[in-house]
């Protein structure tokens, strides 16, 4: 389904979609306040976005340096193409060790590749451990959002949900009992888990460390407990140094949540002893955007989800009407720029107002990448007939004064005479809102008026 | 002030639907330069930036538009414009869609929007009057976040509000705090047709915002918002007005 009839359904029940608003409107405030506390805060911003197009520009050396320097730790560095590859690798190395659950931490990468029904049809079981993907997962959902997986529930739908799966008693919607209710129930998990995943933030060339930010620790507890970790990562989670992190980490948080730091910042260079770490680095059409130059900048996206709370159509929207595993603004534009028929519709889910643009750390013109993309759609004939023959047409009328000028006219003495049908044909217009009163003459007509009487 | 206004010729490109929906904006526009000094012409050969139409994606169809715009305007020291949007589409969009001659450029680059040409060039003691009214001013996001025509609320950085600064030139007139300050309202071109509901609940948002910190009239740069905006309220029989800042300029200094 196009983005446009799934808002629709969503703004549709207006209560709703006006909370959703509200709830990540708050999140954008407190971002907001956070950056306000960073004088440095848009010189920070270009550091990042100079950082990641540096990194970009020199991934295939920084993957090599971190590979080498990674392996050195005593790390397995495995490469996948694609979704495919990765999935296979990651249940090749738990098959191979019999694992039968996993305890795993968020990571945008996994969900995009679907690495949690691809093992669970293979016998091996995964639990999400931060909260919000349990929720989610228990609820056999996706995400909604990048950083807040469950933001489109309420309170109460989550008590629902745990008085049915976890037992909790009925009515409760309390956060703090719920998150307490999910804390218990998670611990068994991870426990008993035979093996960790985790996503990866931050992978350091010089290094070969990698940085994983929770708020919940779920990583640190689901990796420190099993004798296996593996951690999938998007080949363009490279930065060169570790003095690049400092960057980052002052960034991400405020930018996600408003938060300072992450609460839990876990910087991993090789295995614990006697334990195993690999790491996946995968591809999966990264390359594509990397060789295309203006899809390039995408890559520097830290999936902070700052896009996400600005947009104004995202909030009034919600995730699951951009049919992505990344919604909003960035996830429109990775939608369209990698599967541009399948995804035609979200470069238009945007009224172009830019806020995505300011407030993203890595400082990618979002804007103009769907704006970009939206020619890019229409030069591949993707555009509806009916709308490209409107373009034409009136660019054909806008050509031309004299033909402008009658159609103006034309259109205001119709409107006039006939508002009644006016409006039956502007429906999608008048559903909501009147159409403009009409003046009987255009400025033109005013202008060349008091022209002629100052000439006399 | 680089040079004297007097002897600058300057054009005024008033946006298409601000010529046949809204002709009381350019007459405003035009009252108000003229009171600071500043003789316009408006060249009938010009039509439309082509906005919409590089919106939708059809940028070729409004290269013809970026060309004849050129042409139009070629002779002016400054082109002065009536909305941050459209002014935004020929300066910043234009040389996007279509790389153009010097000359082209040249034309595109010394467009300004009204307030942002009032502040460069005016004498701005001749911007007075009384307006006594409580005002909301609804930031058009084109002249915000291209334009920079006043404070953005996501970055950090301190800047200048041009376009409050000459409302705040006039007596009784008291600028409401917003707890938005700078959401868009959700026009959007063909947004507003292609997702009608998501339109229509963002700026019912923009409106109860406005209501509820007391404005008596919303004002802004861009008439796109604002027929939009006057669509919402005259469904909802509001009482609530809107104004092109120029339309607000002119009212005070009569």
């Amino acid at each position: 389904m196009a983005h446009t009839e799934l808002a629709e359904e969503f703004v549709a029940d207006e209560d709703r979609a006006r909370w959703h608003d509200q709830a990540l409107w708050f999140v954008r405030a407190k971002r907001d306040a956070a950056a306000r506390e960073v004088p440095e805060w848009e010189e920070l911003r270009c550091r990042a976005a100079a950082i990641k197009r540096h990194a970009a520009a020199h991934l295939a050396d920084y993957l090599e340096q971190f590979e080498s320097e990674a392996s050195a730790r005593g790390a397995q560095v495995h490469w996948a193409r694609d979704a495919a590859e990765h999935n296979r690798i990651v249940h090749g190395i738990l098959a191979q060790r019999g694992a039968k659950l996993v305890a795993k931490s968020k990571s945008m990468l996994t969900e995009e590749c679907g690495l949690n029904p691809y093992l669970a049809a293979r016998g091996i079981r995964v639990v999400d451990t931060d909260l919000g993907e349990r929720i989610v997962q228990l609820r056999a959902e996706p995400p909604s959002h990048i950083v807040l997986p469950a933001i489109h529930l309420r309170r109460e739908e989550v008590g629902e949900l745990f008085h049915r799966e976890l037992g909790t008693p009925a009515g409760l919607a309390d956060p703090e009992r719920l998150t307490a209710a999910a804390r218990s129930n998670l611990r068994s998990v991870f426990l008993e888990a035979d093996a960790g995943i985790t996503g990866v933030n931050f992978a350091v060339a010089e290094t070969g460390g990698i940085v994983v930010c929770t708020n919940e620790g779920n990583a640190d507890l689901g990796t420190s407990i099993p004798k296996l970790h593996i951690a999938c990562m998007g080949i363009e989670k490279i930065v060169p140094r570790a003095a690049d992190l400092a960057v980052f980490t002052r960034l991400l948080a405020r930018s996600a949540t408003g938060q300072a730091i992450t609460s839990y910042t876990a910087h991993m260079h090789g295995p614990r002893p006697g334990a195993e770490l690999h790491i996946v680095l995968v591809d999966n059409g990264r390359s594509q955007l990397l060789a295309t130059r203006r899809d390039r900048e995408v890559l520097s996206c830290i999936r902070c989800g700052a896009c996400l709370n600005t947009c104004p159509v995202y909030r009034r929207s919600g995730g699951y009407s951009y049919e992505s595993v990344v919604p909003g603004p960035v996830g429109s534009v990775l939608g369209a720029a990698s599967e541009p028929e399948a995804k035609a519709s979200l470069p238009y889910a945007c009224t172009m107002c830019g806020s995505c643009n300011d407030v993203c750390p890595v400082r990618i013109d979002l804007r103009g990448q769907l704006f970009r993309l939206r020619q890019d759609l229409v030069e591949s004939g993707l555009m509806p007939r009916h709308k490209r023959v409107a373009a034409r047409l009136a660019s054909w009328l806008m050509r031309s004064p004299r033909r402008f000028g009658i159609a103006g006219k034309v259109a205001r003495w119709v409107l006039r005479r006939y508002p009644n049908s006016s409006a039956l044909l502007a429906a999608d217009w008048t559903a909501a809102r009147e159409l403009p009163r009409v003046p009987e003459r255009s400025f033109r007509e005013l202008y060349e008026q008091r022209e002629r009487e100052r000439r006399r | 002030m680089p040079e004297s206004v007097s002897n600058m010729r300057v054009g005024l490109f008033v946006p298409c639907y601000v010529d046949q929906l809204t002709p009381r904006v350019g007459l405003a526009t035009l009252e108000v330069l003229a009171r600071c000094g500043v003789e316009v012409e408006f060249p009938g050969g010009q039509t439309c930036c082509g906005q919409p139409m590089a919106n939708m994606g059809c940028g070729a169809d409004a290269r013809a538009l970026a060309v004849r715009y050129a042409e139009v305007f070629a002779d002016y020291d400054y082109v002065v414009c009536p909305s941050g949007s459209c002014t935004a589409m020929v300066r910043h969009h234009y040389p996007e869609l279509y790389a153009g001659t010097a000359a082209q450029r040249a034309v595109w680059s010394r467009t300004y929007e009204l307030c942002e040409f009032l502040t460069a060039f005016a004498d701005l003691d001749r911007i007075r009057g009384s307006f006594p009214y409580r005002v909301g001013l609804h930031r058009g996001c084109h002249g915000l976040r291209e334009l920079r025509l006043g404070a953005c609320s996501e970055l950090v950085h301190e800047r200048g509000d041009t376009v409050a600064q000459l409302l705040r030139r006039l007596d009784g007139l008291e600028l409401i705090e917003l707890e938005r300050a700078d959401e868009c309202c959700g026009f959007g071109g063909t947004f507003s047709v292609d997702e009608p509901g998501v339109s229509a609940l963002m700026g019912r948002d923009r409106i109860r915002d406005h209501r509820r910190a007391g404005a008596q009239v919303i004002a802004s740069t861009d008439v796109s918002c604002l027929m939009h905006l006057d669509g919402l309220l005259r469904r909802q029989r509001s009482a609530e007005k809107v104004m092109h800042v120029a339309e607000i300029l002119a009212a005070a200094g009569q």
